[in-house]
């Protein structure tokens, strides 16, 4: 049981982190000056609404931003009891979108899924391409496929992620008739799940995963094949050759055994990568994620939506990096579980 | 070789016994490390010519007024999304030089746009070292002259017109200004905060080591993306273009610094332990004396490789914050900003010579990538 009190271990120092977390990205929401009631109000005095200006202090005292600073912190985290007794991130409320007026949870609902749908789908197809493809480019090292692979690697490393979106949308529509724009047909938003909003979701998702994993494929290729390229020029794998073994399964059934934990631990790395690629992938072809949101969010200064979602988008990273802990942990039985530090 | 009596075959060459400790283990000790590195580094074509075409690049860099035609928010507004010009050299079979022919545009009432035609019967040639708009040459001598501009009645836009009727090839040149400068402020920042705190945490270890380390780890496991967009939202909007400039740069690199931090770090812990150093300590050397003189040296070449390889991520970045409109603003020029113009898919398919900035974005990023991955390969000259 060894396992499962490293999994509580490792959940233990992810809620830390996360506490961390949260306190940064308080700090940075709160660093541009005033916050946006107070940009309300100050406008709404310009132009002489003094009713406004009245609805705007209600709304600043109601959501405790006349406060100092820690202490709207904590009430945000709901360590301590606000205007309405505690009623924070821990309690379940995401708070108060000033800029859409409607509650945060509202606002988010199911791009917070789609969200997770999509970095999903784009870290399956790092996987599926990146094995396959950096087990070739080892096996073959110094060949046209090893050339040709690197090309595309470096290449996809190079592009920024949001002109690949745009060329492959352009395209993708011009001669596959893809989709161009969203997550899914717009008849089907806002419906509850059926076979049909599947269907059409899974359609959509192909230029997006393509677009967000190409470069974490590339990276992730080019590591698979250094690790592997390393396990080749061992002295084991001369002996299995001289046995007799066939070069196919010699390959799989050692080195890249071997080459395969950095190939899992990696997606530490690769996901806040990702997730930063998916941020900026959906705010370009407007899906229906919480990019955009966190984009006008920012843009508006609407401080508890900007600092949910970028909580959000820090706890699905640190949920990812320690899945990938845990199963590292059970495919190795190498690792100790045990004062595992750093 | 002698045929003994017995059948027995004898070399004649006298025996020396000492040969085998006299002859060098390798023949590239008589060069210091430096020459090694660079006798290695030349063998790695790619690399080479990545970095020889990087150091034309920035080399450029004070001179682009002279080679841009126009500046940088000229408008012509007769020209708006002007497609690309091409230099011709032969007129009808007749060789004249590098010339353009002039365009008009042409309302299309079908389609309500712009159509420009080209006439082909009077070829302009292009006028060389001539005048234009005024521009500060390296950014302290005040000039007219540009390397080549359009012939009186013609425009010359190499790589199309924007929106505003700007030359998209005058713009990059110009952009590369920041877009290239902006790597550059951004890994200092990054190499000095890293370097700082990861060979305090490696040096001393202890309680700063284990907070240091935290910090690296939280830092690393989110999304930069977010997080610069969160620093920029809050640059305010009444700062000029050159204090956003450098907010922005400082931006970059203060979320780039834990890798290097965790690198400095990693080989700190492993050189401490070593007897030159304890010598050094022994002899009275302070903390800062035995870090600057006796540790940093020893792998400043692998940081400087690290360094060549995330800069990439740094113009990519600027691009990435510019092109959603949080990063550098107009008037300021830079590919990013550039690329805020093609944003939506209409203009890819009606104006596809405004996506041009990316053209050089993935050079550049190529070549950084090539240079550093050479450096790298190259650093350890006595390694095979």
């Amino acid at each position: 049981m060894a396992i499962l009190r490293y999994a509580v271990y490792r959940f233990g120092t992810m809620l830390l982190t996360l506490l961390v977390v949260s306190a940064l990205v308080f700090l940075i929401i709160n660093l541009p000056p005033g916050d946006y009631l107070s940009n309300q109000i100050s406008e709404l005095r310009a132009s002489g609404q003094s009713a406004g200006v009245a609805k705007a202090e209600f709304l600043r005292a109601e959501y405790a931003l006349d406060r100092p600073l820690y202490q709207q912190y904590l009430i945000w985290i709901g360590f301590i009891p606000g205007p309405q007794g505690f009623s924070g991130l821990i309690q379940g409320d995401f708070g108060w979108s000033f800029e859409f007026d409607r509650p945060v949870a509202e606002i988010v609902g199911e791009s917070l899924w789609l969200t997770v749908l999509v970095n999903l789908a784009a870290v399956l197809f790092v996987y599926l391409i990146a094995l396959p493809l950096g087990v070739l480019a080892a096996a073959k090292s110094k060949t046209w496929v090893d050339y040709t692979s690197a090309f595309v690697g470096y290449l996809g490393l190079a592009t920024p992620n949001f002109l690949l979106a745009l060329i492959l949308f352009y395209y993708g529509h011009k001669y596959f008739d893809l989709p161009i724009g969203g997550l899914m047909d717009p008849q089907y938003e806002g419906l509850p799940m059926s076979w049909d909003k599947v269907k059409s979701i899974l359609i959509h998702l192909i230029v997006p995963t393509f677009v967000i994993g190409t470069s974490g494929a590339a990276a992730m290729m080019q590591r698979l094949r250094a690790n592997l390229l390393d396990e080749l020029g061992k002295p084991y794998v001369e002996t299995a050759i001289a046995k007799g073994m066939s070069p196919p399964r010699m390959l799989i059934k050692y080195p890249l055994r071997m080459a395969f934990n950095p190939f899992v631990a990696d997606i530490g790395n690769l996901l806040p990568s990702m997730i930063s690629g998916s941020v900026l992938v959906s705010v370009v072809l407007g899906l229906q994620t919480i990019g955009p949101t966190l984009l006008t969010a920012l843009k508006t200064q609407d401080q508890f939506l900007a600092g949910f979602v970028l909580m959000f988008v820090a706890l699905l990273t640190l949920m990812g990096t320690m899945i990938s802990d845990v199963l590292l942990v059970l495919l190795d039985p190498r690792i100790r579980y045990e004062g595992r530090e750093a | 070789m002698t045929n003994l009596p017995d059948g027995r075959y004898v070399d004649d060459t006298p025996f020396d016994a000492t040969a085998n400790i006299q002859t060098l283990e390798r023949q590239d000790l008589d060069a210091p490390a430096w020459l090694l590195v660079w006798r290695k580094f030349r063998r790695h074509r790619l690399g080479l010519v990545s970095g020889i075409f990087l150091l034309l690049c920035y080399m450029i860099l004070p001179f682009v007024g002279f080679i841009a035609p126009y500046t940088a928010n000229e408008r012509d507004s007769d020209y708006l999304f002007a497609p690309p010009q091409s230099v011709q050299w032969y007129h009808e079979g007749d060789f004249i030089g590098p010339f353009v022919y002039p365009t008009v545009a042409e309302a299309d009432l079908e389609t309500f746009q712009w159509k420009f035609v080209t006439d082909t019967t009077t070829p302009l040639p292009l006028k060389f070292f001539c005048q234009g708009e005024s521009y500060p040459l390296a950014g302290l001598i005040e000039t007219d002259v540009h390397l080549f501009c359009a012939p009186e009645g013609a425009t010359i836009f190499l790589w199309g017109s924007d929106r505003l009727g700007r030359d998209v090839f005058s713009r990059i040149l110009y952009g590369a200004q920041l877009s290239l400068t902006v790597g550059l402020i951004g890994i200092s920042v990054s190499f000095v905060l890293g370097i700082g705190f990861g060979s305090i945490a490696g040096y001393f270890g202890g309680k700063i080591d284990w907070v240091i380390n935290r910090v690296i780890e939280i830092l690393r496991s989110l999304p930069e993306l977010p997080l610069w967009l969160a620093l920029s939202a809050a640059v305010p909007s009444n700062w000029g273009p050159v204090a956003v400039f450098f907010i922005i740069s400082i931006i970059l690199g203060v979320l780039d610094w834990p890798g290097l931090a965790r690198a400095v770090r990693a080989k700190f812990l492993s050189l401490r332990e070593e007897e030159y150093v304890r010598a050094a300590e022994m002899m009275g050397a302070s903390s800062g004396r035995v870090i600057r003189r006796h540790l940093l040296p020893n792998f400043m070449s692998h940081l400087i490789a690290s360094a060549t390889l995330s800069i990439p991520a740094m113009i990519l970045g600027e691009t990435a914050l510019s092109f959603l409109g949080l990063g550098l603003r107009a008037p300021a020029v830079s590919w990013g900003v550039m690329l805020n113009d093609a944003q939506n898919l209409a203009s890819i398919e009606i104006y596809p010579w405004t996506a041009i900035p990316m053209l050089p974005i993935i050079v550049i990023v190529l070549a950084f990538n090539f240079l550093g991955d050479g450096l790298r390969d190259s650093l350890d000259p006595y390694a095979d």
